[in-house]
């Protein structure tokens, strides 16, 4: 099968990329050091191309409906068109199918951004639940699109130098809120820990915005970068932290299930029946070494597995997040399982570092 | 991709360097550091230890993955990079310096079963695809 590439993939080359499959796309991993790219956008602005994340428009009469039985999250708190939110989308037994922010759009209209390996199943499930039910309910996928995420604490500035008629309708952006001008969409969103913006816009702009990033001194970064830092940002990465079989509860999204009132959503049931079979906590390594998925982790009450690990570069030590039983809480210690030796690790509460600091 | 004409190289991506006084001394190649992307932590023998031809001895972790590394020879370890403690990104930036122990062989005639540079190049080129 052949790798499908974003509008981006020619200057990403031109640039140094080294690029990799993911989830059937072509995708910079990083342009040199993924390293020296977590730093720019810990200390400065990096941008990553997100374009393989599909955007889909869900409108009609019902869509507001239709969005609050298929998330855990209640899109009824968006209270006004550039207010967003993170949910899970659920399958009836409660596991996670996706996660997702949903952005509220004038005239009773939503977006949803899903993941890349995610797309194909997310657009059949909404799609057939679509056809199920009698609300008015049109999903429009949106390849047409370009996403660029550009992150860091300068990369408001750096954009608005790059884009300064943006400006003024960006300015006062709060976190999670989201804008339009003519085809570009602008959030104040992100996956690093840091400010910035997620923007999309059509695809045939998409390489003017990069390089004008660029030529405001915005360094690219790939994906081993944006993995470092949503990790210490404490956020999950689906396929890796949560799946169909784990729900919200067991991986760290609670928060994010909305169960205030009767709301029918979907999975709802089952997650109201059934406790949860862990906890998820996150690791710091105390020695030397790196964390890596799949490890066994060893507590006093008993073992657990690490779903995301590597190496913290702002930390300048090992990170993971791990499913652990269900009455482990952060404070303790647990042993990690590298290479056949038991290592020491501090069990916390992500996230690990948020806007450049430090918080474990 | 650097490979220099005077260096021997294993199958498995380490470089060997002839040393005058019979030692050989061992590192990873360009190829290997640039297929691992930036390292972290290494792990090499202990001075003193006996190796293997073909055993690990050591672990090159990198942010995306750790490495076993294997000796080129058997022989004795007389010596480690202890900078690479403190410094290793120098794998990345210098993989050619950036030298992770040196081995006193016990068995000179494995020498001649390393591969030179022309060798290894193809080995690289194949493992790239």
């Amino acid at each position: 099968m052949s790798l499908s590439a974003t509008p981006l993939h020619d200057v990403h080359r031109e640039m140094g990329a080294r690029l990799v499959d993911f989830a059937g796309w072509s995708m910079p991993l990083h342009y040199g050091s993924q390293i020296e790219e977590h730093h720019r956008v810990r200390r400065d602005a990096g941008m990553f191309d997100v374009s393989h994340m599909l955007a889909i428009d869900v409108e009609g009469a019902g869509a507001r409906e239709f969005l609050r039985r298929m998330l855990a999250n209640d899109v009824a708190r968006l209270r006004e068109p550039g207010r967003a939110l993170y949910s899970c989308m659920l399958a009836e037994n409660g596991g996670v199918l996706d996660d997702l922010i949903v952005y509220a759009r004038p005239d009773d209209a939503y977006r949803i951004v899903v993941n890349a390996g995610t797309a194909k199943k997310d657009r059949e499930w909404l799609e057939a639940r679509a056809r199920e039910t009698r609300l008015d309910v049109t999903l429009k996928p949106r390849r047409d699109l370009a996403m660029i995420a550009v992150q860091g604490p300068r990369a408001r500035e750096k954009f608005w130098i790059a884009r300064p008629s943006l400006r003024t309708v960006t300015e006062n952006l709060k976190n999670f809120a989201a804008t339009e001008v003519d085809d570009t969409f602008v959030a104040r969103t992100g996956y690093t820990g840091e400010d910035g913006f997620e923007v999309m816009l059509p695809a045939e702009g998409a390489e003017g915005l990069w390089r004008a990033l660029a030529r405001a001194d915005v360094a690219p970064a790939g994906l081993a970068a944006r993995d470092t830092l949503r990790l210490e940002a404490g956020m999950n990465l689906y396929g890796q932290d949560m799946d169909e079989n784990i729900t919200p509860f067991e991986c760290g999204l609670a928060w994010t299930v909305d169960l205030s009132g009767a709301r029918d959503f979907i999975g709802r049931r089952a997650l109201e029946q059934a406790p949860p079979r862990s906890a998820f906590v996150g690791l710091v390594l105390q020695d030397r070494g790196v964390m890596r998925a799949h490890q066994s982790v060893h507590t006093d009450s008993g073992t657990g597995e690490i779903t995301s690990g590597g190496f913290s570069p702002t930390m300048n030590r090992s990170i993971a997040l791990a499913r652990v039983p269900p009455d482990l809480a952060p404070g303790g210690r647990a042993q990690v399982e590298i290479r056949g030796s038991a290592l020491e690790a501090a069990v916390v509460k992500p996230p690990f570092v948020r806007q450049g600091k430090v918080l474990v | 991709m650097e490979t220099p004409q005077n260096l021997k190289y294993t199958e498995s991506h380490e470089w060997v360097r002839q040393e005058a006084d019979g030692t050989v001394t061992v590192g990873i190649t360009d190829h290997a550091q640039t297929q691992l992307g930036d390292v972290v932590f290494v792990e090499s023998p202990q001075p003193g230890s006996a190796v293997k031809k073909g055993e690990e001895c050591g672990v090159i972790e990198s942010v995306k993955a750790a490495a076993d590394i294997y000796a080129p020879l058997s022989g004795e370890i007389v010596a480690a990079n202890d900078e690479l403690t403190d410094s290793p990104g120098k794998i990345n930036s210098q993989p050619y310096d950036a030298w992770m122990f040196r081995i006193k062989p016990s068995n000179p005639g494995e020498l001649s079963g390393l591969l030179d540079a022309a060798a290894y190049e193809k080995i690289a080129e194949a493992d790239q695809h």
